[in-house]
């Protein structure tokens, strides 16, 4: 049986929406400029470096520097995107990332292209599951996930106008717009679909199959569930979240990311610590050496699917 | 009337005294150090670079950023000096909550970036002169960097990009004291010889004696060295220069001298400056 949504079919890579909306920024702001490290077929910039050679530097397979460079620039009112295959900017430059970046308060717009396991069969040299987690300890650095081609296109948007650094990561499969009438601001989670049975909190690219498996839990089990993409993982919604745990809803966490520290931890750490026990389950990659394969295969392999998502909640609710 | 050299002159003993002075104060800081670059960083200041309290924000202002962030006194006291904040600021250095921190911060007026990780410096002047490049800006970028720090990777990857887009905006200087925490440079990682290191990544290079103001003007007044270069000053410096038992001697890298042990430099430094008005 296919279990897609019919009317979510207007799919469009979040790379894709990435790039085209960087472009229309250039056309009418000449201090937008983009710094890749060998990253412009990468992160589909080439047409931008075509048009825009002017605000284009390339510096080469060199993350330190892309990362330094972008913060230098910056530091001078360009508004600057460093755009770079997320698992190579987030732990090769990592400390020019805390020091020249947030620490400097140089408000560098990080793109983590290929994020997560998009880069599935290439290994693990390849994937970024640490991201969230070693980013949401460093200050001053908004850590975003976007869900569909709304939400990216409005978080590049938003971020070109922050004086602030913003981390951005997002894979290149195509993915649905969701239907949600909340718009889109930094810190604020959306709400997709509203329930009392459950709540699916997920980020990024494991946002669509949450909403594929609440369709599943409401079609075959009559469960209600809400369905939030928390796009942004630093500063945590903790707001939204408090008013869903508030309803005694049990909650599952997704993420395409190590289950250590990241979307789950926070909203657990957040949940603890302000007296709402709820009974709760962290969805991601566990801590072991990742499954080989595409990134559908590693998400199949770690229940990071439609079934996968509604089985651990039917665990969690003891059905 | 003073000449010009004779200003420079005084103000590097006196700066030699502030440093000695604030280090000792705070009990902590990198004495060696910031004695090895405090004549580059008074002629710097006193006469290569166009900045001051009034155009620090100024977008068409020179820039002068500390790769070598941990010799923050030397900056910090050419910085009072300079009219960026009260002298008296410096009695809070290290203390808490003071922003006078043991590294160039932003919160300090009149610091461009904030340094302190080795091997950042580079990469972030080659980001500010790029800039300037593409708004056709004629502010240049200063850097200084130890030598220490030169085994940082990261430094040669802003090298070779520095000469790519033909910064000759952009102006590094080595204060090559020759000493690092562990010992002699030379050593620890040795990365001699510089200038055929720097050529060959495609920047030109010149020696200095970075202790001798008159050489310092000269050559800073020569950048760029060759149009569509960037330049590269290897000031070979004395670590802890200025003061007879702190020379060339690795324990001052991050020593503090004793109430006795000042008062000695004290008396040097003072001397030094009762000859230059002989």
């Amino acid at each position: 049986m296919l279990e897609t949504i019919s009317v979510l079919t207007d799919t469009k890579a979040n790379l894709d929406v990435f790039s085209g909306t960087l472009q229309q920024l250039a056309e009418t702001d000449k201090d937008i400029v983009v710094v890749t490290s060998d990253s412009r077929g990468s992160g589909k910039l080439v047409p931008f470096g075509l048009k825009f050679p002017q605000q284009i530097v390339e510096v080469g397979i060199a993350e330190q520097n892309l990362v330094g460079v972008a913060a230098g620039l910056a530091s001078t009112g360009k508004k600057v995107f460093a755009v770079s295959p997320a698992c190579f900017l987030t732990a090769r430059a990592l400390e020019q990332i805390k020091n020249d970046v947030a620490y400097s308060d140089n408000p560098v717009n990080l793109i983590g292209i290929s994020a997560g396991v998009s880069y599935g069969a290439l290994g693990s040299t390849h994937h970024s599951l640490h991201d969230f987690a070693v980013l949401r300890a460093i200050h001053n650095l908004i850590v975003v996930a976007p869900a569909d081609s709304y939400e990216t296109e409005e978080a590049i948007r938003q971020a070109a106008l922050l004086e602030q650094p913003v981390y951005l990561r997002f894979g290149k499969k195509p993915m649905p717009l969701l239907d949600s009438s909340t718009p889109f601001e930094f810190g604020k989670g959306r709400v997709i679909r509203e329930g009392k049975d459950l709540a699916i909190i997920a980020t990024g690219e494991t946002v669509y199959p949450a909403l594929q498996a609440a369709e599943i839990l409401e079609r075959e089990h009559q469960l209600k569930v809400t369905v939030v993409s928390m796009h942004t993982i630093k500063p945590l919604d903790t707001s939204l979240l408090d008013e869903i745990a508030g309803s005694g809803m049990p909650m599952i966490t997704v993420e395409e990311h190590s289950v250590n520290g990241g979307l789950g931890e926070a909203c657990a750490s957040f949940l603890l610590q302000n007296q709402r026990q709820v009974p709760f389950r962290i969805m991601g990659i566990p801590d072991e050496y990742t499954v080989t394969g595409s990134q559908a295969e590693i998400f199949s392999h770690y229940g990071l699917t439609d079934r996968g998502i509604s089985e651990a909640a039917l665990t969690l609710l003891h059905r | 009337m003073m000449t010009d050299i004779q200003v420079l002159k005084r103000k590097s003993v006196e700066y030699r005294q502030k440093i000695l002075k604030y280090i000792v104060n705070a009990r902590a800081g990198h004495t060696g150090g910031s004695l090895s670059c405090i004549d580059i960083l008074n002629v710097l200041y006193n006469h290569t670079l166009q900045v001051s309290p009034d155009t620090f924000q100024s977008p068409d202002r020179d820039r002068y950023i500390q790769s070598k962030g941990h010799t923050v006194e030397a900056l910090f006291v050419v910085l009072a000096d300079q009219g960026f904040f009260p002298e008296s600021d410096l009695e809070t250095l290290c203390q808490y909550q003071s922003h006078y921190i043991g590294h160039p911060t932003r919160k300090v007026a009149g610091v461009e970036q904030n340094t302190g990780g080795l091997g950042h410096g580079l990469s972030l002047s080659v980001g500010a002169a790029l800039a300037a490049k593409m708004d056709d800006k004629k502010y240049r970028v200063f850097t200084l960097l130890g030598d220490g720090e030169l085994p940082e990777g990261s430094n040669w990857e802003a090298a070779l990009s520095a000469a790519h887009y033909k910064l000759d905006n952009l102006c590094a200087i080595i204060d090559k004291n020759s000493l690092q925490i562990t010992g002699s440079t030379s050593d620890v990682m040795n990365t001699d010889p510089l200038d055929r290191k720097f050529e060959a990544f495609g920047w030109e290079v010149r020696h200095v004696d970075g202790h001798d103001l008159e050489q310092l003007k000269h050559t800073f007044d020569q950048v760029p060295f060759q149009p569509g270069k960037p330049s590269l000053v290897i000031a070979h410096t004395v670590k802890g220069k200025g003061v007879s038992y702190m020379e060339n001697q690795l324990k001052w890298h991050h020593g503090v001298p004793s109430q006795e042990q000042y008062s000695t430099a004290v008396e040097e430094l003072k001397q030094a400056l009762a000859a230059l008005s002989a």
